[in-house]
């Protein structure tokens, strides 16, 4: 196969970016275009709600390269210029102002939107957390705010009452889910988690929904729960999932189910592949349709798409793989941690607050965890799962 | 090849180790990344530009002599 003339990315963050990185590194010499709907150069995300957020980094801080890596890559950067619509067969991008770009070959790296609560865009000081400027704003109003309540008890939702908690405000997180990151790690892993929460001074309200938001002249007052109780707030944070970034792909001619559907070598159509949180494929090694919103995975995946944009036949089968960290807790979880599997400790002592799990699903080991012991944790991975 | 590494940025993922265990290790205490060697020789490169590729904190960077 000769390798494309030229190639447009969708999305310049993450997996967009490394998947740029990886072409040139793999030889690739031809045009190469990235677009991103915002205005800035790429940056990274996890740093959004620890220290960006906690003012302990300066936004710059959490750029994914400098000046001089980004010019040394001759790629041309638009920023600010969202792509509207796709044509697959002819692999021709649209964007806003109307410009067409045509290429050999498309990757889409657009990411996810997070999902709002109905009623959310009403009231002044109502948050969702993705982007930098979302982060920016949220920091400005944590500093004057009092009360904050988060709605999700999710990866983000938990690390941002984490955050907010440790700048001084009152917090509330409510959640729908019986305890923190049940659905990602466990009631076990969870219900650790919520202690931490709760000895940190953040009040937990969990297996509840949230029926509206409520506000007075403009602004947002409180959060009222099913059971009626009302959290009155200054500030809310929404993080209650988000979805796939796929808008601008109605009408493309792609599959579009949970995210883009590619096949085992992240290939969404002839010469159209897809990256990143917005790229769902068939994992060859667990037999199954997978889609990764983590970090690892944007740079993991950008390896093989670019690989594969470049002739080679590689199917993508890694191992998941996220972090987080709260407070003085590091959580790296390897692996499909499921809540069904069963928990055992393998090293440390939870009640030193360091330990590492296994996760096992009829007798196998399905998921390694590490609690303040990241290096542990990865040895147990390396002996433990395989793909 | 010069490698430096930023352990302020560094999440403890152990990609770097997986990828490139001559070079890369973690602290025991933390699973912050330790830099082995500074400057590996031309055997490393492939695997060192990888691990630099995938760190999750883009904490690992990678100087090219000229
Ligand atoms: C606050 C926060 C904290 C996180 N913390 C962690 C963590 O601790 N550990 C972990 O493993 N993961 C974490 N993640 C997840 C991780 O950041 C994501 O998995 C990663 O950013 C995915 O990279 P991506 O490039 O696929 O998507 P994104 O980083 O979302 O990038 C998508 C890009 O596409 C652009 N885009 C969208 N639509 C269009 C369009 N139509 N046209 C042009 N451009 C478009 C967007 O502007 C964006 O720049 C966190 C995420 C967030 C938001």
């Amino acid at each position: 196969m000769t390798p494309p003339g030229s190639i447009v990315i969708v999305g310049a963050s993450a997996a967009g970016l490394s998947t740029a990185e990886a072409l040139r590194r793999l030889g690739y010499e031809g045009r190469l275009t990235l677009l991103d709907a915002e205005p800035h150069q790429p940056y990274d995300r996890p740093p959004l709600s620890k220290q960006v957020l906690a003012g302990a980094w300066e936004p710059a801080r959490a750029q994914l390269r400098g000046q001089t890596q980004l010019d040394a890559l001759g790629a041309e950067f638009a920023q600010g210029e969202p792509a509207v619509a796709l044509d697959a067969a002819e692999r021709s991008v649209t964007t806003a102002s109307g410009r067409v770009l045509r290429a050999d070959a498309v990757v889409i790296a657009t990411g996810l939107t997070p999902c709002r609560l109905p009623g959310q865009d009403g009231p002044a000081g109502v948050h969702v957390l993705r982007g930098l400027d979302d982060a920016l704003t949220l920091r400005a109003h944590l500093t004057a705010a009092r009360r904050l309540v988060v709605v999700g008890e999710g990866v983000l939702g938990t690390e941002v009452a984490a955050t907010a908690r440790t700048m001084g405000l009152d917090v509330t997180l409510a959640g729908m889910g019986g305890t923190l990151l049940g659905a990602q790690l466990g009631e076990v892993i969870g219900g650790e988690l919520a202690r931490k929460h709760a000895e940190r001074g953040v009040r937990l309200r969990l297996g509840v929904t949230v029926d509206e938001l409520t506000g007075a002249d403009g602004r947002v007052t409180g959060v009222r729960l099913a059971t009626g109780e009302l959290l009155p707030a200054d500030a809310v944070v929404v993080a209650v999932g988000a979805r796939p970034a796929t808008g601008w792909l109605a009408g493309s001619g792609l599959r579009l189910g949970d995210g883009v559907e590619c096949d085992s070598r992240c290939r969404a159509a002839e010469g159209v592949y897809a990256v990143g949180d917005v790229a769902s494929w068939e994992h060859e090694g667990y037999g199954r349709r997978l889609r990764l919103e983590n970090r690892t995975n944007a740079t993991e995946q950008a390896q093989v798409v670019a690989a594969n944009l470049l002739g080679a036949d590689r199917p993508y089968t890694p191992i998941p793989y996220f972090w987080t960290d709260q407070y003085d807790v590091k959580i790296q979880a390897h692996g499909l941690p499921s809540p069904a599997a069963e928990l055992s400790v393998a090293e440390g002592d939870p009640a030193e607050q360091r330990f590492a799990a296994l996760y096992r699903e009829d007798g196998r080991v399905t998921g390694v965890l590490g609690w303040n012991m990241p290096k542990q944790a990865r040895l147990l991975r390396q002996q433990a799962l395989a793909n | 090849m010069k490698i430096t590494v930023d352990e302020d940025k560094c999440c403890g993922a152990g990609n770097c180790v997986l990828i490139a265990p001559e070079v890369f290790d973690q602290r025991d205490e933390d699973g912050i990344v330790v830099l082995l060697r500074s400057e590996p020789g031309a055997e490393e490169r492939a695997a060192v530009l990888e691990a630099a590729a995938v760190c999750p904190a883009a904490a690992i960077e990678v100087h090219e002599e000229a």
